[in-house]
């Protein structure tokens, strides 16, 4: 006779039905840490190396292989790109149910837009971005978009480690190689190769999406140079004022029309990083009386040494005795 | 082939000449039409019946009858020989029949005047009315919902029945005991593997192994399943994601 089953029995069914069997692999399940949108996140233990590790295990049915093929394709793109920035991917290979799965270092931080709630200097928050741009502009030269930048997809670990994670939708570009760090052309604008999918199909998430991503355009880097604009901006909304260069810097790598955006990553962090320093960004033009403003406040010390030297001299020549 | 009992292979590529249910009930062989209508009826009649009482608001009885009358004509293959694959999934076809057919009701006088011709199927009602006792009492849901978690339900229920039976007849009851518990029970997952090996009398690691076999096992049935009621590459995937939760 058939049983009746609850629906919190359903769910607990359906959470089993996706728990990887790793029988036959050197690892152990400990839980599940999350849902993706290809694959659920699982902690393991590495018996061969005693330790914990995420196994990344293909939830989806996928008759035809061509989810497997994505899942395995993003564990080697992940596994090219070895940077500081970007977790690193130490294994992969099929369950005994056929479903895929590559191992990656456990990441023990907190999702960017949590950690962020705890930060509250502007100045913090941007050094930061500075990580998550150096990290995509890292993969760029490796000739790979992301393509889903969101604060979700960026961890913040214990130790202020900044990680890009949740390569699934990335697209590489160009082969590089190991080496090369100069722009590769195959990124540059208006590459007739380069789709977001094969199909047209839209990926990405709305609202950190370039404009071209959502209509299923052709994208190139400067897709996500949108997406770390409108990073940028979900870590400075928060502030009480933004300052006016900031927000240049902001709508211009957010700008609708990708040719009128900063045109790399790197041309995007230099900004930020010479908003930073207090120096003039690029997008900003500023008048005399601003450009002097800020040429007070950076060589401040120098000035009040000078008008210190000034006083001093002044009130020499003043008591000097007669 | 050693793959066909898991469903297309180590890979789980399913063969796509396999025959969907719709062409089985559509075979001039009539024991293969009758076992496809079957597997159909089973996995679908108490959706059917709840869906009728719930969402339709119907008592009891005007549900049997009407569920009656449904899988009747089902059988007869007038519904499903109008079902057209490339138009609508299986499961909406049958529930946007169930819509027809409850809205027709004013033809209940007819309904019941057919007499020797309805084929009445030997279905438990009261089991299914009991069951409705157990659901949550939603205070809003769309039809289709409604319709998927109960077809989500039927189709658990007779994956873990089936796996109950390949289970006891490969002595591995132990392994069905164990996803019962964890999985399938109130507060399981509260227990230690300790505590469990020790009940069982069996080794911690071997309750690691036993449940994650049991749990594989569950997932390819259900897929299998799924699979047989389904008719098209494009309608498994998506029916397979819906009731395993994922999403893309």
């Amino acid at each position: 006779m058939m049983r009746f089953l609850s629906d919190s029995a359903i769910e607990r069914l359906r959470e089993a039905a996706d728990f990887p069997d790793l029988t036959g692999t050197r690892y152990e399940l400990i839980d599940k840490l999350g849902q993706g949108g290809m694959g659920g996140v699982f902690r393991v233990q590495d018996t061969a190396l005693d330790r914990q590790v995420a196994m990344k295990v293909m939830s989806l049915v996928d008759s035809d292989g061509t989810w497997s093929a994505r899942l395995l394709r993003e564990a080697r793109i992940i596994a090219k790109l070895e940077h500081p920035g970007i977790v690193p991917v130490h294994d992969s290979g099929l369950l005994s149910d056929g479903r895929p799965y590559y191992i990656m270092k456990l990441v023990q931080g907190k999702r960017l837009e949590e950690h962020v709630s705890n930060v509250a200097a502007l100045s913090d928050r941007l050094r930061i971005f500075l990580r998550i741009c150096d990290a995509v502009a890292f993969a760029h030269a490796r000739g790979v978009l992301h393509r889903d930048l969101k604060p979700g997809n960026v961890m913040v670990g214990p130790f202020g480690e900044v990680l890009v994670m949740d390569w699934g939708l990335s697209k590489v570009v160009a082969e590089k190689t190991e080496n090369s760090v100069s722009q590769p052309s195959e990124l540059s604008p208006a590459n007739p190769r380069d789709r977001t999918t094969a199909h047209g199909t839209v990926l990405g998430t709305p609202g950190f999406m370039a404009p071209e991503q959502t209509r299923g355009d052709s994208v190139d880097q400067r897709a996500d140079v949108y997406s770390l604009g409108a990073i940028l901006q979900f870590l400075s909304v928060d502030s009480s004022s933004v300052p006016r260069a900031l927000t240049a810097v902001r709508k211009q790598a957010m700008a609708e029309d990708s040719s009128h955006r900063y045109q790399t990553v790197l041309n995007l962090a230099t900004d930020v990083a010479h908003f930073l320093d207090g120096l003039p960004v690029s997008v900003y033009p500023e008048g005399p009386l601003i450009r002097a403003g800020r040429w007070i406040v950076r060589n401040r010390v120098w000035i009040l040494l000078l008008l210190a030297y000034v006083i001093a001299r002044a009130l020499l020549i003043f008591f000097r005795p007669r | 082939m050693a793959d066909d009992t898991q469903i297309g292979g180590a890979r789980q590529h399913f063969p796509t000449t396999r025959w969907s249910i719709i062409e089985r009930t559509r075979s001039a062989q009539a024991e293969e039409r009758q076992r496809a209508l079957d597997m159909l009826i089973s996995a679908y009649w108490k959706p059917v019946y709840k869906y009728i009482r719930l969402h339709w608001g119907k008592g009891n009885e005007e549900a049997k009858d009407l569920t009656q009358e449904f899988f009747s004509r089902l059988v007869e293959r007038s519904l499903l020989d109008r079902f057209e694959p490339s138009r609508a999934r299986l499961r909406t076809y049958l529930r946007v029949c169930v819509d027809g057919l409850v809205m027709n009701e004013d033809k209940a006088a007819q309904r019941l005047k057919r007499g020797g011709q309805v084929t009445l199927l030997p279905l438990d009602f009261e089991t299914a009315e009991g069951e409705l006792k157990e659901l949550p009492i939603a205070t809003a849901y769309n039809p289709e919902e409604l319709f998927s978690r109960e077809f989500a339900r039927s189709l658990f229920s007779l994956a873990l029945e089936r796996l109950s039976g390949e289970c006891s007849a490969n002595g591995k009851t132990v392994h069905f005991r164990l996803l019962e518990l964890y999985d399938i029970e109130e507060g399981g997952r509260q227990l230690t593997y300790d505590d469990v090996a020790r009940r069982f009398g069996i080794k911690t690691t071997d309750v690691t192994n036993y449940l994650a076999l049991a749990r594989k096992e569950f997932r390819r049935i259900v897929l299998d399943e799924l699979r047989t009621m389904t008719t098209s590459e494009e309608e498994f995937r998506r029916e397979a994601q819906l009731l395993l939760g994922v999403k893309l």
